[in-house]
């Protein structure tokens, strides 16, 4: 029998700006928006051409450019006291930002770091944070949140943190349930016998192992943390003004709605809309690539 | 089943014990209680009397007992700004809260379930895929702003609907579209859930081969069965609804129990703000309470399961 | 025995595929499969989970997974080939024709509906029977399956009825338009040893009534010798031996079969060891080249592992897929 030589195997040649496999289907519109608003927050000072606090009556309630009575010097118009509204929505792009990304945070320190310790100590620890957790997940984040803000007074500090205290419950159940989980396995039961005290096991084994679930939850709960900010700014308990929020500006607009002035309520909300949807979806990627265990979340 | 029952009931006294704790504690730490619970401009007997009444200066469990007692007792203490107390102002508004939730709930179930199971249904198909589209819109857009929207179109684009106030159907059609739409969604989504779920199952794999129309697989074995879990699910977003709709009783100034929160809000009437939170949280729970209770004697499977 | 009159069911290289959703990989779940039912004969299929029987069950329901298709083959009832059956006659068929009973039996019962609501269903829909009249319909067959006041029990649920009563309940609902066939999925399986003897014999009375064709999907012989005339042994979806129980019993021809009836522990057997079956069940979706019991065959030889062997026939209804039988074959 004739010895063949088997055919040398035909690699696919993949396009160079193919991506690889495991970033299939990755959000690209959605980061590319994110992105984008990160930009303009960082860079706001050099992209907004006016000061987004000082307004000149004389220039009230001007309307966007495309539309009769606008102007190429107020893009999109101004508000009820004459300030830019294209400056105000840039500026309200960093506190935004900020306060979502930073909300996001805190509320993922405290409720990893709860979520680790009732995970991994039991016993009473674990019962009383976690029907502390179920308590607080009883009354709606909106309402806490604006008990909250009642008590201490609104500043964008003060409310990064209350947004911060109301969702830590969101984070806790899951990485306790994965701590749990992860109690069992090999590598934390190797430290254990080996001595290890509780907190480095807790800090140096099982923190690294749950950063994971908690960077998925953050995306998804940075949507919502901006929604709940938005609405704070919009009942005048959020963000205090001259600061341009976009919740805020949405309230300020509401007045001149009643006689057509609609850009100062429907372009703020566009550009939450734009930035929760893409964080959402974002977030849904994430949480079907990164853990698998995650998808009834 | 009885043991269910009150280990249940014991499980949502001590939630409610634990919120309360909180919303004590929060005012108690985090601000000074008697500047908050007295208006501004109050003479400094006044404040004395409050610190007295209070007992701030006794130790803090006798604190939280006061606390709770005068909640029971049906005082809730002095709204600054209607100079009435705030039971009263609550219950009028109540009616209100409750006419604009139960409105907004039929719609969210009207439009949520039959899109759910049109989605499980048809998996992949355009309906699942519309209906993936809603979804996402729906927990994405804050309902303040569909409600501006719709103002800005049905009011003063189109004028043919009121923007604020109550009175008359066309009042609510608005407020309710607005508060309705997230909750709508969110049924949606479980609809579709459950019914997937239950599409999967042996009785259905069996009423299949019974050799019965899709239809009717469909409409009677599956839908029943993948109803209850949004039925469970509706009932407490039910009550959950007349809290978080402080937004959307803002936007179009209906006066229920969200507007409340609002003025108390902006007037800085911390009795009001307290008493919407605590009542509101309380609701909650009670509600999740008896929702299972319910559940546990209406289901027959729990039922012998005792 | 069932050469005399055309037979009741006939399934002619019938095959069946799961095909992934890309396409790439195919689990032929079916393969090859070609067997004969008369009318009041009762088949017992056996296999290992995963041999493809439940499978073969659901294909000759149309009934199969949205994943999986029939690729080839022909299936003959009563003299129509069900294949070429639009979904709405196959629908009229399925349960009033040929019935199924499925293994669990508390599953297969709505939780939320009356069990004459579900027992009467098949006569409500099949025969467009009234609502009163089959409500007392159904009565009648809980009688009929041995279920003591019936009345009473019609109006109760699933969930208040015992295993046993439930498993002849689903009896019950299968023979309600009084099929040709019933096919009844590892019916046993979830039923104590001691009700199961009852199902047994309810099953064999049934049948003797209403002149029912059975066939029994298990993975345990000895209820193929007690209900059984005929058997097919099934391996990694295809049917690796065919025949009369007692002829396959006495002079099993394929050593999977044989293997099988040597691993039943006896009582006079001296070993204290139980003989198993060396090997682990094939993966569907990666079948070897030659016959798939081969890897695990204590005979096997170069040819088998180099080519799938056909169907021979031994004797006068009995057949064997093997090459160490094509000695002994007419073919």
């Amino acid at each position: 029998m004739a010895v063949t030589t088997p055919p040398v195997a035909a690699v696919p040649v993949r396009s160079p700006f193919a991506l690889p496999k495991w970033l299939s289907g990755f959000p690209t519109v959605p980061v590319a928006v994110l992105v984008l608003i990160a930009l303009v927050a960082v860079f706001a000072n050099l992209l907004a051409p006016y000061n987004p606090e000082i307004g000149s009556l004389s220039m009230r309630y001007k309307p966007p450019f495309w539309q009769a009575g606008g102007s190429m010097a107020h893009l999109l118009g101004t508000d009820h006291v004459g300030r830019d509204e294209l400056s105000r929505l840039i500026f309200g792009a960093r506190v935004s930002m900020i306060v979502g990304v930073a909300a996001v945070v805190v509320a993922g320190s405290i409720g990893t770091f709860l979520g680790i310790v009732s995970g991994y100590l039991g016993g009473w620890v674990d019962q009383v944070i976690m029907r502390v957790a179920d308590a607080w997940l009883a009354l709606p984040a909106l309402t806490f949140a604006i008990f909250l803000a009642a008590i201490v007074g609104p500043s964008e500090f003060n409310i990064i943190f209350i947004l911060g205290g109301v969702y830590w419950t969101r984070y806790a159940r899951v990485i306790r349930s994965e701590v749990l989980s992860l109690k069992q396995r090999e590598f934390v039961r190797l430290a254990i016998v080996a001595g290890c005290p509780k907190h480095v096991i807790m800090w140096r084994h099982i923190l690294p192992n749950v950063i994971n679930s908690a960077v998925v939850i953050g995306t998804l709960m940075l949507g919502v943390v901006i929604v709940t900010e938005a609405a704070l700014s919009f009942l005048g308990i959020g963000v205090p003004p001259p600061k341009p929020a976009w919740g805020l500006m949405m309230a300020d607009g509401k007045q001149g709605l009643m006689v057509g002035h609609w850009w100062l309520t429907v372009l703020p909300g566009i550009c939450i809309m734009l930035m929760v949807l893409s964080a959402n979806l974002l977030g849904d990627w994430l949480r079907v690539k990164l853990d698998p265990q995650m998808r009834q979340l | 089943m009885k043991q269910y029952i009150v280990r249940r009931i014991g499980y949502s006294l001590l939630s409610l014990f634990l919120l309360s704790l909180t919303i004590f504690l929060f005012v108690r730490v985090t601000g000074d209680p008697a500047s908050l619970l007295l208006e501004p401009g109050a003479s400094p007997e006044d404040i004395a009397n409050l610190r007295q009444q209070l007992g701030l200066d006794q130790p803090l469990w006798v604190q939280y007992w006061k606390f709770v007692e005068s909640f029971l007792t049906g005082d809730l203490g002095q709204s600054f700004y209607y100079r009435a107390p705030v039971l009263n102002l609550y219950f009028e508004r109540l009616p209100n809260s409750l006419l604009l939730a139960s409105v907004a709930m039929v719609l969210s179930l009207v439009i949520g379930i039959p899109s759910g199971v049109l989605a499980a249904v048809r998996v992949g198909g355009f309906w699942d895929n519309a209906g993936k589209v809603f979804t996402l819109l729906g927990l994405s857009l804050p309902s303040f702003f569909i409600g501006l929207v719709l103002i800005l179109f049905f009011t003063v684009y189109l004028g043919w609907l009121p923007s604020s106030g109550a009175g008359t159907p066309a009042h609510l059609v608005m407020p309710a579209f607005t508060l309705g739409w997230y909750f709508a969604a969110a049924h949606m989504r479980l609809t579709r859930s459950s019914m997937l779920e239950v599409l999967g199952s042996e009785y259905v794999k069996l009423a299949r081969l019974k050799g019965l129309p899709e239809a009717l697989v469909i409409g009677k074995h599956a839908f029943k069965n993948a109803l209850i879990p949004v039925i469970t699910l509706a009932g407490i977003n039910l009550v959950v609804m007349i809290n978080v709709a402080v937004v959307v009783e803002t936007v179009f100034a209906w006066p229920g129990i969200g507007r409340l929160l609002y003025e108390g809000i902006s007037f800085r009437d911390f009795p009001v703000v307290q008493a919407v939170v605590v009542i509101g949280g309380s609701m909650i729970i009670l509600v999740n309470l008896l929702v299972d209770i319910l559940y546990a004697l209406i289901d027959p499977r729990i039922r012998m399961e005792s | 025995m069932s050469t005399v009159s055309p037979p009741l069911l006939s399934l002619e290289h019938l095959s069946a595929h799961y095909v992934s959703q890309q396409g790439t990989r195919v689990v032929c779940a079916v393969d090859d499969v070609s067997l004969r039912l008369g009318a009041g004969e009762t088949l017992g299929i056996v296999g290992e989970s995963g041999s493809g029987k439940s499978t073969l069950a659901l294909t000759i329901m149309r009934q199969l997974p949205t994943a999986a298709r029939i690729v080839s083959g022909r299936m003959m009832f009563e003299g129509e080939n069900l294949l070429d059956k639009s979904d709405a006659e196959m629908r009229r068929v399925r349960g009033k024709r040929i019935a199924m009973v499925l293994q669990d039996p508390m599953a297969s019962l709505n939780p939320l509906f009356s069990i004459g609501n579900q027992v009467g269903e098949p006569l409500r829909v099949h025969e467009g029977a009234p609502v009163a009249k089959a409500w007392a319909k159904a009565i009648e067959l809980l009688r009929s399956v041995r279920i003591a006041s019936p009345e009473t029990r019609a109006t109760q649920f699933p969930h208040e009825m015992s295993g046993g009563m439930r498993q002849r309940i689903v009896g019950a609902i299968g023979i309600s338009c009084e099929p040709r066939l019933l096919i009844a999925d590892e019916p046993t399986t979830s039923l104590d040893l001691t009700i199961q003897a009852q199902y047994l014999n309810l099953m064999r009375d049934l049948q003797r009534e209403h002149g029912l064709a059975l066939i029994f999907i298990t993975h345990n012989l000895g209820i193929v010798a007690k209900m059984c005339t005929q058997l097919a042994v099934m391996y990694a979806g295809r049917i690796v031996e065919q025949g009369p129980v007692k002829r396959i019993f006495s002079a099993p021809a394929h050593p999977y079969t044989k293997a099988l009836l040597g691993s039943i522990p006896r009582m006079t057997d001296g070993h204290d060891r139980l003989t198993a079956i060396e090997g682990q069940p094939p993966d569907l979706s990666n079948l070897p080249q030659g016959c798939a019991f081969a890897p695990r065959c204590p005979k096997a030889t170069a040819h088998c592992r180099a080519e799938a062997p056909i169907e021979f026939i031994l004797a006068d209804g009995h057949s064997a897929r093997c090459w160490l039988a094509s000695g002994s074959a007419t073919a």
